[in-house]
């Protein structure tokens, strides 16, 4: 069996893939901590992104500190996004985001 | 301007100062305002007279003041173009001036008594002084702007005085009718000023007659020089009441009756003999033809309509307008002076019969009210009878004036008739119009009969009611004072010293024709040659006028003292020639279905174009209008509006459309997001 060896290529594609899966949770899931989770997913695949173009780009060592950076963000972030869920809910009794239409109004 | 002049303003001023007084303050005088206009009148009447006394011996023929009114500064035809007024007195001015404030003195004094009582009093006082200064007016002035402008104002002083009792049908439509009538000579009248002030562009008689007289006539001929003379007579065919617009006179009888001696006696039908007097130098031999003509017929149409009128007043009424034809005709026939002398004798006894049949029906009135009758008509004569013994002042002189109507020697009436048809005489020998004497005599014949008709049955015989008689007694001495004035200027010594002969009295010596302005080829017979064969005929003239009156009166007795014939029964035998002189010839008949049916008729007609035309192209518009604002008002509300809506509509579904993509779920606007990045990576990449 001949060993393909995994270029910069593999990694994007996964991390396509991954910001696919996770725009695709942001726009179809109705539970807003589903929604949330969704935007997890493309943020980590910005940080895949990031990683490998430090190990086959031109970013080195620069590539790992922007993952790093962005992971703390991604963390600060939940906090953030959750501190908001609880309060729609505390408003709202729920979390379903298609029930939370007031911008339209 | 002389002293006398003043003196002459004076007397024309007083009657109005009189008149503007009693109308702003006669409520607050009330009866004794009679004696405030009484009082102006008295002094006009002196100084008249002083003025008359000044002038007659006077070298100077006229007293003329005139200035220039208006200035136009402009010449037509070489000639300066300016509009001259003024006054003037000759001798027959002065003798004009004494006639009118004597009588409307008299006419004011009477009326003190006869008008006790009245509602509007001092209001009929006030309209007196007006008309006595209109007709001062027309005497006095020296042009023919002037003598229009008197001449109107005593059509409208008539008007208020016959219309005084104007709660009365009768007498308003009787002011309505003098002065629609009168209207229809002034047209004439204005006309021929218009054709005068064209051609010669002065309006004074000095000025106009000169240049007559130089040789200057209206557009180069004669025969408009005889219809402008014409056109002037008009006026004085309404004002003098003449065929054929003598029928507003007998009508005028429903004012008060002193009104009636004054309107009819001394002033207002005067006029019209003064304006013709006055215009007599620019009458050619054609348009004095036809003056003498129609004096003649009014003199005879009025004078058979006289026979058989009931009303006292009706047939002085006519006698009045009988005698102005003679007056007209005596002008007409180139008896200048005779003509104007019979116009101031019969302003004496004329205003006299007046007064005194004034008398009569006041006395009647009195009576009747006494027997709370309000049904007999108190100006009927068959109602009367018998009155000498009860009013003897009024009799005699009522007497005297009826003598001097019918010409009867030593009368005044005699010497001025006498010369009239002794001037026709003349005047059919030269020229061979033989009717016109032939109408003259036989209208005095009539007048002697119809005069003493009612002379017998007014005074003569018994009362027809007993009872009635009881109550008739003597009118006031404010009331008979006078006509006892008036009777004794009815005797010739005022006039003449000779009875017979007035031709060197002192007015006919100073009355004289004035010199006639004609083209000799126009121009009647010299006054000369005239007044010769006057004098030829003078004689003849007298035995047949003492003649055809002493018929008359004879007639008259036989007829209704004497009762020798019955009068009924000639009535009856002449039944169809009876109603045609009692209902005066049917001329109101003949006006009514012509003159005023036609007027009327036009009248209605253009109401009918006024009503149907004239408000149909009014309404037609309005319709117009309002159908284009209709379909502009859908145009607005569908067109215009339907844009609008339109506009908006779209605007609406669009946002409509657009407001679904705005659902409010972050969602979907983080899809338009994605789709609007993918959409730009497309773009670019």
């Amino acid at each position: 069996m001949t060993m393909v060896p995994i270029t910069l290529t593999h990694f994007l594609l996964i991390s396509a893939a991954l910001f696919a899966l996770g725009v695709y949770a942001v726009m179809t899931r109705r539970n807003a901590i589903m929604v949330l989770m969704g935007i997890e997913l493309i943020l980590n695949s910005a940080n895949i992104n990031f990683l490998a173009f430090s190990r086959f780009g031109g970013l080195n060592i620069e590539g790992q500190m922007m993952a790093i950076f962005v992971i703390i963000l991604a963390a600060a972030e939940a906090a953030v996004a959750l501190a908001i869920v609880l309060n729609i809910y505390k408003r709202f009794t729920t979390v379903n985001v298609d029930d939370i239409s007031l911008l339209k109004d | 301007m002389r002293p006398e002049l003043t003196i002459a303003l004076a007397v024309l001023l007083l009657p109005l100062a009189s008149f503007t007084l009693l109308i702003f303050t006669g409520r607050r005088y009330s009866e004794r305002s009679g004696l405030v206009g009484t009082a102006f009148l008295g002094i006009d009447l002196l100084l008249a007279l002083y003025l008359l006394a000044a002038k007659v011996p006077s070298d100077l023929k006229v007293w003329d003041h005139t200035f220039t009114w208006i200035d136009f500064h402009t010449a037509v035809n070489g000639v300066p173009l300016k509009i001259d007024i003024g006054i003037m007195v000759d001798d027959l001015t002065a003798v004009m001036l004494v006639v009118v404030t004597l009588i409307s003195f008299l006419v004011h004094l009477f009326s003190l008594a006869y008008m006790k009582g009245d509602v509007r009093f001092s209001r009929y006082y006030a309209n007196l002084g007006i008309f006595t200064f209109s007709m001062l007016g027309i005497v006095l002035t020296n042009n023919y702007l002037l003598m229009y402008v008197f001449w109107e104002l005593v059509g409208l002083s008539s008007y208020l005085l016959i219309g005084h009792w104007y709660e009365k049908k009768s007498a308003a439509d009787a002011s309505k009718k003098a002065f629609l009538v009168n209207r229809v000579g002034d047209l004439g009248f204005f006309i021929g000023i218009m054709i005068v002030w064209m051609q010669f562009s002065t309006l004074t008689f000095d000025g106009i007659f000169g240049q007559i007289a130089g040789g200057k006539v209206p557009f180069d001929s004669n025969a408009w020089l005889t219809a402008a003379g014409m056109l002037i007579f008009c006026g004085a065919v309404g004002k003098s009441a003449q065929f054929p617009l003598h029928v507003w006179l007998p009508d005028a009888m429903e004012g008060p009756t002193p009104v009636s001696a004054l309107i009819h006696a001394a002033t207002m039908v005067a006029a019209g003999v003064y304006l013709t007097a006055r215009t007599f130098p620019m009458l050619t031999a054609d348009a004095l033809l036809v003056i003498a003509y129609v004096g003649a017929v009014t003199a005879f149409i009025a004078a058979t309509i006289a026979l058989v009128q009931n009303d006292i007043k009706k047939i002085l009424a006519y006698s009045t307008v009988s005698q102005l034809g003679y007056m007209v005709m005596g002008l007409g026939v180139g008896a200048y002076t005779a003509g104007v002398f019979h116009l101031v004798t019969h302003a004496a006894f004329k205003a006299g019969l007046f007064l005194a049949s004034g008398s009569v029906i006041h006395a009647m009135h009195h009576a009747l009210h006494h027997q709370h009758d309000h049904h007999t008509d108190a100006q009927d004569i068959r109602h009367m009878g018998g009155l000498k013994g009860k009013m003897p002042v009024t009799f005699w002189t009522m007497l005297i004036f009826t003598l001097a109507i019918s010409g009867v020697p030593l009368t005044s009436g005699f010497m001025s008739k006498d010369e009239i048809l002794a001037g026709t005489l003349a005047f059919s020998h030269f020229t061979g119009h033989t009717l016109i004497p032939v109408i003259g005599f036989l209208v005095a014949g009539l007048t002697a009969f119809y005069m003493f008709r009612m002379l017998i049955v007014v005074f003569l015989g018994s009362h027809p009611d007993a009872h009635r008689a009881e109550h008739l007694h003597e009118s006031p001495k404010v009331m008979t004072v006078p006509l006892m004035v008036l009777a004794a200027l009815s005797f010739f010594a005022f006039y003449s010293f000779n009875p017979l002969n007035a031709s060197h009295g002192w007015f006919m010596e100073n009355v004289t024709p004035p010199a006639v302005a004609v083209p000799a080829a126009a121009a009647a017979t010299a006054t000369e040659t005239f007044v010769e064969e006057v004098h030829h005929q003078h004689s003849l003239a007298m035995l047949l006028s003492v003649g055809v009156a002493g018929l008359g009166i004879l007639a008259a007795f036989v007829f209704y003292h004497w009762r020798k014939v019955s009068a009924d029964a000639v009535m009856n035998a002449a039944k169809p020639v009876h109603t045609f002189l009692y209902n005066k010839w049917f001329f109101d008949e003949l006006y009514h279905a012509t003159a005023v049916a036609a007027t009327l008729g036009t009248a209605r007609a253009l109401a009918w174009f006024d009503a149907v035309i004239v408000d149909g192209i009014v309404n037609g518009a309005g319709a117009v209008t309002k159908g284009f604002s209709t379909v502009s008002g859908k145009f607005d509300s569908i067109v215009v509006d339907g844009i609008v809506n339109l506009t908006a509509t779209v605007a609406g579904f669009l946002g409509m459309l657009l407001r679904t993509v705005q659902t409010g779920r972050v969602q979907t606007y983080i899809v338009f997001a994605l789709i609007g990045l993918m959409a730009l990576l497309a773009l670019y990449i």
